[in-house]
């Protein structure tokens, strides 16, 4: 197909080119003179900008219904379909204008071309004319804004309570994922305490922290408000979650968020799109190097009862890497010992212990 | 300097500044001239329009070598899987095992992106055209100060050197994209591009902005103190208004991307967080805190919004002139035009952080910027009527210039209107750094802008070197460029639409984008094939130099003060007085009058059979 087309527009500019140059050689017979003033080629070339009109039109038509549906990622969060809605009929009214004024400035161009004898019209201005033709795309754009407005303040309006929070932090280059836990708070990190094992630079002498576990996916339920934060802790990256309609910066040293409700599980999106290995993806789209074309990370939406079940079995960090426990305990002991004030002492082990 | 004659021809063509209005010019001073050395002729000429041919050739170099690297990485792009061992004789380490690096994929968009934007667009076009018409058109010998315009150029040229030597960098030239976030673009342990070679790019930004700031300091001064006797503001051409207001735009602009630059600097080499904050990278917590990598983005888009209006508005100038000279009517509009340049410019101070609407900024100032965004939509649709209006009921002539402009106001529509998409938080949330953004900004501001130089080398290349480009190949060039741009760009669109990020060296990992193979490779091949196009250009261009057909003082029957020079003007444009003017620039076709143009220095005592009621008091 691509081959095909590839030749098509090949040919096209070879008979543009044939056609030019045989009408250099005609003009240059008939007129003689390289001097005239305006000769065979002014109506070639206004004949040629009707050619581009109509078959570039068509073809720009065709291609564009051949590609409709795959330009479309299918849409699985609640305000995705709003914005949808919304990109698609700004679409329609940008497309008639965009037909309206090309249609004109082509049928001008053939039609006003050059004619012997014929003066053009002496037409500098028309305040009518001006100031309705300033109101109009005014008011068309207070419109758009003012819908596009209402939603971004529902989209970046803050997230219901009840939220699942996940967070996911960017790194050269793939992504980190960690959940709250059953405490539902996420605990403290410090990039300062970052290694190779405790990439998210937990800092277990938050109690926060002790329940909090990663994963190497989101999952998420359906039909259920997920508030993502997000940080970064080398460069900018951007999470992307097409089908969620979600984009939000990856930033080192400022957390930012993006909340959203998923409407599809992963299996229900299978059934829809007939693709027994479809996935949501999540992709990197902020330039941060050399992997950046191939940071992606999987997102599964689970009905709710199964995303209970998935989380409940998820170990927490500080299960799963005992030595680094150890090792914030160790700290606190020996911090203990240098202040020693006895409080400290007797609350930070006790409550570690007890999350153990 | 005493042997320095243009200087002193200056001087005495400078007396217009401390008696304004007065052009009278008893000297008819180039006629009095020593030879002048090659050097003093063609190398550190001071006079306008060598600078002008100084900009156009250096901007064309640029333009190859941009092109040339947007050709490597649309390989790439439209054939993922196949090797391009072919190419290591030209890319030598870039190739591995018949691979393109994915790092030297990042330095190809980030050097194509910045020579495109700043040396071909900016200095290319503005610096191009600003020259060589300012004094021209207004009725000037020459630039207030041709000195600072040499330094102009010169410095344009080693920022051009420094620029140039990065790409052959054993790390790399810059990688972190033409927008240079830090901290991408402050570590080089992120990506090698962000050693020498961003330090390169910085040096070399550093010497653009100061050759912009002393061109447009000149370009100012000039047109508010030079214009000849009766050239009012309001007799102005439009180009003259858009250079203008352009320059006007860069003074306030490019100042604030040199503090960005600086700060930038600091925090690379001095060990400062004015950007960075809690990063750890390569095995290492860097000590740096409390910076911000947005800040940065604030001050590179108080730029880069004005920007991408500096680069844009000169065409709009020339296009506005070239498309009533040529279809024989005045501009529709004048004032309207004016006014939506001069909107323009005051909003495009104020919608920069529309580049930013996803960045974790305050959502409220997202909807404040939403707001004004889609404001300045209406300045350019107005611009945009305006211009069919000037087509409708004309008497068009197809000259190349006249198809670049025509071809310029499609690609303008085309191009503007999805920024609509853009300007809407909402929706940008999905568009956002997707192929659809590098669509609309390739269609506004890089296919029409190159339109607009395109249509004004061919309209003033006979004043420039008194002779005219072969309107033959011009017609092939055209009609190649403009099916070639859509081709490209348009297909493109849908790609976005359907979330295929930008600056991915492939696609081939993810299901979401992996569709569109066959899509990629047409727009490669197209992309390829519209850049061979060029050559039929530059070919024109060069052959035409030397032996194209000898230009008339007047060759399109124009009616602005440059054309009213000799053939080729010498220094001072004029040879004798510089004639003064008496009516806008934009008398076609008048009704009673004897041709269809009457030039801006007739009078109106001259033209009584075509003068309007209110202009009878004029005679
Ligand atoms: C109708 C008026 C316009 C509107 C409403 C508009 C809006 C926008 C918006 C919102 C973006 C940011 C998109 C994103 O990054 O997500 C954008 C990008 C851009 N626009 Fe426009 N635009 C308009 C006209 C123009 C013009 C006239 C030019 C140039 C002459 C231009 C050049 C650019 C460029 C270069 C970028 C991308 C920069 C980058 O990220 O590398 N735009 N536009
Ligand atoms: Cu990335
Ligand atoms: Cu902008």
């Amino acid at each position: 197909m691509t081959t095909l087309g590839i030749l098509l527009v090949l040919v096209l500019l070879l008979v543009v080119f044939g056609l030019l140059f045989r009408l250099q050689i005609l003009t240059s017979i008939f007129s003689g003179s390289s001097t005239r003033e305006v000769g065979v080629s002014n109506r070639v070339n206004a004949i040629l900008f009707i050619i581009f009109l109509v078959v570039g039109g068509a073809a720009f038509a065709w291609s564009f219904a051949d590609n409709y549906d795959k330009m479309n990622p299918p849409i699985a969060s609640v305000h995705g379909h709003a914005t949808e809605r919304m990109f698609w009929t700004t679409m329609i009214i940008l497309g008639i204008v965009f037909t309206l004024t090309q249609v004109l400035l082509f049928v001008y161009s053939y039609k006003y071309q050059h004619k012997e004898g014929r003066r053009a019209f002496f037409f500098p201005h028309n305040n009518k004319i001006e100031v309705i033709w300033t109101l109009i795309p005014a008011i068309v754009m207070a419109g758009l804004v003012f819908a596009g407005w209402k939603e971004w303040t529902r989209i970046t309006g803050p997230a219901p309570k009840d939220a699942v929070v996940v967070e996911v932090m960017g790194k050269q280059f793939n992504w980190l994922v960690r959940y709250p836990g059953r405490d539902q708070k996420l605990g403290v990190v410090n990039y300062r305490l970052i290694d190779a094992t405790n990439e998210f630079g937990f800092d277990l002498s938050d109690q926060n922290g002790i329940d909090d576990f990663v994963a190497p996916e989101i999952h998420v339920p359906k039909g259920h408000p997920v508030l993502l934060k997000i940080r970064s802790r080398d460069v900018l990256h951007a999470v992307y979650m097409p089908h969620f309609r979600v984009q939000m910066y990856a930033v080192p040293g400022m957390p930012t968020k993006f909340w959203f409700t998923p409407t599809m599980t992963t299996d229900e999106m299978r059934a829809q799109t007939g693709n027994p290995k479809f996935t949501y993806e999540l992709a990197c789209n902020q330039i941060c190097g050399r992997g950046h074309f191939a940071m992606k990370l999987n997102i599964v939406v689970d009905e709710p009862d199964d995303y209970v079940a998935w989380f409940a079995q998820q170990k927490s960090f500080s299960e799963q890497n005992p030595d680094v426990l150890a090792s914030f305990k160790q700290k606190s002991d020996k911090l203990v010992e240098k202040e020693t004030t006895p409080a400290a002492a007797a609350v930070v082990p006790a409550t570690a212990k007890a999350s153990l | 300097m005493a042997a320095n004659l243009p200087t002193q021809a200056q001087v005495q063509g400078g007396a217009g500044v401390t008696e304004p209005g007065i052009s009278h010019d008893e000297h008819a001073h180039h006629d009095e001239h020593h030879e002048q050395s090659f050097l003093q002729k063609y190398v550190f000429s001071t006079d306008h329009k060598v600078i002008a041919k100084q900009f156009l050739i250096t901007g064309i170099i640029w333009a190859i070598i941009g092109g040339t690297l947007s050709s490597l990485f649309r390989l790439q792009l439209g054939w993922p899987e196949s090797t391009f061992e072919w190419l290591s004789p030209f890319l030598g380490k870039w190739i591995e095992a018949g691979k393109l690096n994915p790092e030297f994929y990042l330095a190809l968009v980030t050097m194509h992106g910045t020579i495109m934007v700043f040396f071909v667009l900016t200095a290319g076009l503005s610096g191009t055209f600003s020259n060589f018409l300012i004094p021209l058109q207004i009725g000037a010998r020459d630039m207030a100060s041709g000195f600072m315009n040499m330094l102009s150029y010169w410095f344009f040229f080693a920022s051009s050197v420094v620029m140039f030597v990065s790409l052959f960098l054993e790390t790399g030239p810059a990688s972190a994209g033409w927008t240079i976030y830090p901290p991408l673009s402050a570590l080089p342990q992120a990506i090698p591009g962000s050693g020498a070679g961003q330090t390169f790019w910085l040096v070399s930004m550093a010497l653009f902005i100061v050759s912009q700031l002393l061109g447009g300091v000149n370009y100012i001064t000039t047109v508010i103190n030079l214009r000849t006797q009766g050239m009012s503001m309001s007799k102005l051409p439009l180009t003259i208004w858009a250079f203008f207001l352009t320059a006007i735009l860069g003074l306030l602009s490019f100042p604030v991307l040199f503090s960005a630059a600086l700060l930038l600097i600091f925090d690379r080499s001095f060990g400062t967080s004015f950007f960075l904050s809690d990063i750890y990278i390569a095995g290492q917590a860097l000590p740096n805190t409390g910076g911000s990598p947005i800040l940065f983005q604030h001050l590179f888009w108080f730029l880069g919004h004005p920007e991408v209006y500096i680069v844009i508005m000169p065409a709009m100038g020339m296009v506005s002139e070239i498309l009533a000279t040529n279809a024989r009517k005045p501009i529709f509009g004048y004032r309207a035009m004016i006014g939506s340049l001069l909107g323009i410019s005051l909003l495009s101070f104020i919608v920069w952080a529309h580049h930013m609407f996803v960045t974790g900024m305050n959502p409220f100032l997202g909807s404040v910027f939403m707001f004004l965004t889609l404001i300045i939509a209406v300045p350019s649709a107005v611009k945009t009527f305006n211009w069919l209006a000037t087509l409708w009921r004309g008497n068009i002539r197809f000259t190349s210039a006249m198809l670049f402009s025509i071809g310029f106001v499609s690609l303008f529509i085309a191009g503007g209107l999805t920024g609509i998409v853009l300007g809407n938080a909402a929706l940008d949330i999905q568009m956002h750094n997707t192929y659809f953004v590098v669509a609309h900004f390739h269609l506004v501001m890089g296919s029409s802008a190159f339109f607009g130089l395109f249509a004004g080398v061919y309209h003033w290349f006979p004043k420039m070197f008194g002779r005219m480009l072969d309107e033959k190949l011009g017609y092939v060039h055209f009609w190649l460029t403009f099916l070639g741009v859509y081709l490209v760009f348009l297909p493109m669109h849908y790609v976005g639409i359907a979330g295929f990020p930008r600056r991915y060296y492939a696609w081939t990992g993810f299901d979401s984008f992996s569709q569109f193979a066959d899509l990629n490779k047409f727009i490669s091949a197209a992309a390829i094939i519209a850049f061979f196009a060029q050559f039929v250009f530059i070919f024109n261009f060069f052959y035409s130099i030397f032996r194209g057909r000898r230009a008339t003082e007047n060759p399109w029957n124009s009616t602005t003060l440059e054309w009213t020079t000799p053939v080729v003007p010498g220094h001072g444009n004029w040879p004798g007085a510089i004639p003064a003017v008496h009516r806008w620039p934009y008398d076609y076709s008048k009704p009673g009058a004897a041709e269809d143009f009457i030039p801006q220095h007739i009078p109106y005592s001259q033209t009584q059979s075509s003068n309007l009621p209110y202009e009878k008091e004029m005679e």
